[in-house]
């Protein structure tokens, strides 16, 4: 029963995207069941896009800009001010952060940084504009805004897998050292600590460039229009009523992956021109200029909560407002008729997305429980290339393998379907539930099993009876975080579910192009809210049910 | 008396809980031992000297070195180097690099080159400049950590139980070169131990706590 499950979980990682990947590549040359033979017509038809240079262009750039400098604001906060009160404060003002759906954060930065948004009524008020300015700042043609977004999202992700990779660094003594020997605190730690901390938060890093270069949801609200960015593009194609477009869409999403696979070359390369760089750097014994390094750490990292909380906070008063002219800085009055309007559908699609995540999430727990408590039992531990399994749905691009998928599905008589849309998002669930719960499930104190089975238990009746009840708070966390991840699923939802299946990432991305703010305010706080939910719960569920077992809380 | 090494009424609190005050003076080329049993705040009065106190400890009193008042300093402004238990060379450098970590900036790089390559046949590992620092044995290691710290030219050497992880007959080769060397650059030297003959061979003064 138990056995099987480590295999079961590869093939469900890599299955789809192996499978995927056939599927895009087949149409892409003609082939497969949309094919008319070997062709390079749906290369031909990408290529003859007006828009493809600049597409790739800004996907490209977007990509490497963002990752870089969500990557270099995390790294400043961290060198500068790890161990002090500013610190403590920052990643509390993060942390919750990383929950927030991308499509909500995007919709909320949106609202702050359009012509007409928050940040330009302050100004406008000022200076005495009575309309907006004429400037495209929201989606402009080189993606400088979905660029700043990606950051601003991306950042909590990073620093927070940076904070929990450091106590695996030695940094205190490095530290202590580097500092004796005259260096100052951010260049002592980029020189002693930071190598060892990367080393560590490889992959995720990738995930992010992998992300920021091929996400759909961001782009749409985000990124430009005319050309969009190539991901937004071979979605287009996909959702053209004429099949012969799929072929063009594969070729569209090869092209994308070929892409990628160049981008991860250069951060590869720029890896190795670093490491060159910084010990050229150790050899020269030069500091940096502490204070202004540290400094901007804390402004670029506070700028950059802020970005989300107070989006945030617009959409909340978009959602209520009743009338709310350019330049006023707020509503004139408040009122529930937006929510009296959009939501009682908004409740009822948000019940559908839970429903959605909490099948996902509880078919990747399952299946990683089983996969824990294998390597527990049997000692099918699976080491370094499990990592990169588990990563592999993150690290090829969901635009890449998602499109092949369809086809692939369709060729076996599958269409698109909610059970269709369930199973793509465990792909993408499961491996964020396994990273959440395989610490403490490792680090759970194996002598109580041995204890247990002193007195007669067998090893199914210590997991339910023991491990599992004594981990209730890192299983319920690792559920909230895999409903978040599913809350925020777009693309998967919209090709498997072939339009059909409506969640609140489908809905608030689609309303992003109408502009309705107050529709929009109440769909975007209505994803957040779903994305919150989960880990209210699972902070709150522990706290009751072991409300009088002093040692099992802060569990 | 402005030269060495002051610690006036040092007294290194944990919360609330006073564990040890010391007022002693380490002039340049001697070595003053502070000797406790483990626990008794002996690494945290270090860190203090350091300038990188741990939280939830805190210290009061005067730290001055060769007059200046340390106190406020950051730790890479105060020119105080430290040798621990462990070696605690920079797995992702060379040994090389390892020992122009600390040489002061400003010098072109030829010379930096030429001060390691000293150095290294100074302790008899001429040639092992681009080697792994996992590749080194204990001894090695340690002679490499004592030339990263006398590059860096401080103006006062701690030492952390430096020798407490050595073999019997690698200890005392050690810790004749660490002293030697010490006196020899002409620094106060303030050693933390529990083992009497660190102690002895110091041939300083000696504080019990």
């Amino acid at each position: 029963m138990l056995r099987p499950l480590p295999l079961l979980t590869a093939a469900v990682l890599s299955l789809p995207v192996a499978v995927g990947l056939l599927g895009t590549v087949l149409p892409a040359i003609g082939l497969g069941a949309v094919g008319t033979g070997l062709s390079a017509e749906p290369f031909r038809a990408v290529l003859d896009w007006p828009g493809l240079t600049r597409a790739m262009a800004v996907s490209v750039s977007s990509g490497l800009l963002s990752t870089l400098g969500a990557l270099l604001v995390a790294t400043l906060i961290l060198a500068g001010w790890q161990g002090t009160r500013a610190f403590v404060w920052l990643e509390r003002m993060l942390s919750p952060l990383l929950a927030v759906p991308h499509a909500a954060a995007a919709l909320g930065l949106a609202f702050l940084i359009a012509p007409s948004g928050w940040i330009a009524r302050v100004p406008a008020l000022v200076l005495g504009w009575d309309r907006p300015p004429d400037l495209l700042i929201l989606q402009d043609p080189w993606g400088l805004s979905l660029t700043a977004g990606l950051i601003a999202k991306e950042l909590p992700f990073l620093l927070l897998m940076m904070l929990a990779a450091l106590g695996q660094t030695d940094q205190r003594r490095r530290m202590a050292v580097a500092r004796s020997l005259g260096q100052g605190r951010i260049a002592g730690w980029l020189k002693t600590v930071f190598p060892a901390l990367y080393a560590q938060v490889r992959l995720p890093v990738l995930v992010v460039l992998v992300y920021a270069m091929t996400n759909v949801d961001v782009a749409l609200i985000l990124g430009p229009n005319v050309p969009p960015t190539l991901s937004v593009q071979v979605t287009r194609w996909m959702a053209e009523p004429d099949l012969s477009q799929r072929a063009v869409a594969a070729a569209g999403a090869a092209i994308q992956f070929a892409l990628v696979l160049g981008a991860l070359a250069v951060w590869w390369g720029g890896e190795r021109a670093v490491a060159r760089l910084g010990c050229a750097w150790v050899w020269a014994g030069r500091g940096l200029p502490e204070r202004s390094a540290r400094a901007a750490g804390l402004v670029l990292g506070v700028v950059s909560a802020l970005a989300v909380l107070l989006g945030i906070a617009a959409l909340a008063l978009w959602s209520v407002a009743a009338g709310w002219r350019f330049p006023e800085l707020g509503p004139d009055a408040l009122t529930a008729r937006s929510w009296m309007r959009f939501g009682p559908e908004m409740l009822s699609v948000a019940g559908d997305t839970l429903t959605l995540a909490a099948a996902a999430t509880a078919l990747s727990l399952l299946l990683v429980v089983g996969c824990l408590e294998a390597e527990h039992r049997f000692g099918l531990t699976v080491g370094q290339r499990a990592l990169w399994l588990l990563y592999l749905p993150l690290l090829i691009p969901q635009v890449a393998f998602l499109p092949g998928l369809v086809t692939a599905a369709a060729a076996f008589g599958l269409g698109p379907s909610w059970t269709l849309v369930a199973l793509g998002h465990v792909v993408f669930v499961l491996p964020y539930v396994f990273l959440s719960l395989a610490g403490p499930f490792r680090a759970w104190d194996g002598r109580l099993a041995r204890v247990g089975a002193g007195l007669g238990a067998s090893p199914d009746a210590v997991l339910w009876r023991l491990r599992l009840p004594m981990l209730l708070a890192p299983v319920l966390t690792a559920a909230a975080v895999g409903m978040a991840v599913s809350v925020g699923q777009y693309l998967p939802t919209l090709l498997l579910g072939g339009g059909r299946v409506v969640t609140l990432a489908t809905e608030a991305v689609a309303l992003a192009a109408g502009g309705d703010r107050r529709a929009i305010g109440v769909w975007g706080l209505g994803q957040t809210g779903a994305a919150f939910l989960p880990f209210a719960l699972a902070l709150l569920v522990p706290a009751l049910v072991w409300r009088n077992r002093r040692g099992l809380r802060h569990g | 008396m402005a030269d060495g090494l002051r610690l006036d009424r040092v007294r290194v609190f944990q919360g609330r809980r006073r564990l040890l005050e010391v007022d002693a003076t380490v002039l340049p080329g001697t070595v003053v031992t502070l000797m406790g049993p483990s626990g008794s705040g002996k690494s945290t009065l270090l860190s203090y000297v350091m300038g990188d106190l741990a939280p939830g400890f805190h210290a009061e009193g005067r730290v001055t070195l060769d007059g200046r008042d340390l106190g406020g300093l950051a730790p890479e402004a105060r020119r105080v180097g430290i040798l621990y238990q462990d070696p605690l060379l920079f797995p992702h450098l060379d040994v090389a690099a390892n020992l122009a970590f600390g040489l002061p900036p400003g010098s072109p790089r030829a010379e930096r080159r030429a001060a390691v390559d000293r150095a290294l046949a100074d302790i008899s590992l001429s040639g092992f400049g681009p080697r792994d620092p996992a590749t080194l044995s204990g001894g090695q290691a340690a002679r490499v950590a004592l030339m990263r710290v006398l590059l860096s030219a401080p103006r006062a050497l701690l030492l952390d139980e430096p020798f407490s992880k050595l073999d019997t007959g690698l200890r005392r080769q050690i810790r004749d070169l660490v002293f030697g060397r010490a006196r020899a650059a002409g620094i106060p030297v303030l050693l933390v131990t529990h083992d009497e003959a660190d102690a002895e061979a110091a041939g300083g003064p000696v504080i019990r706590l």
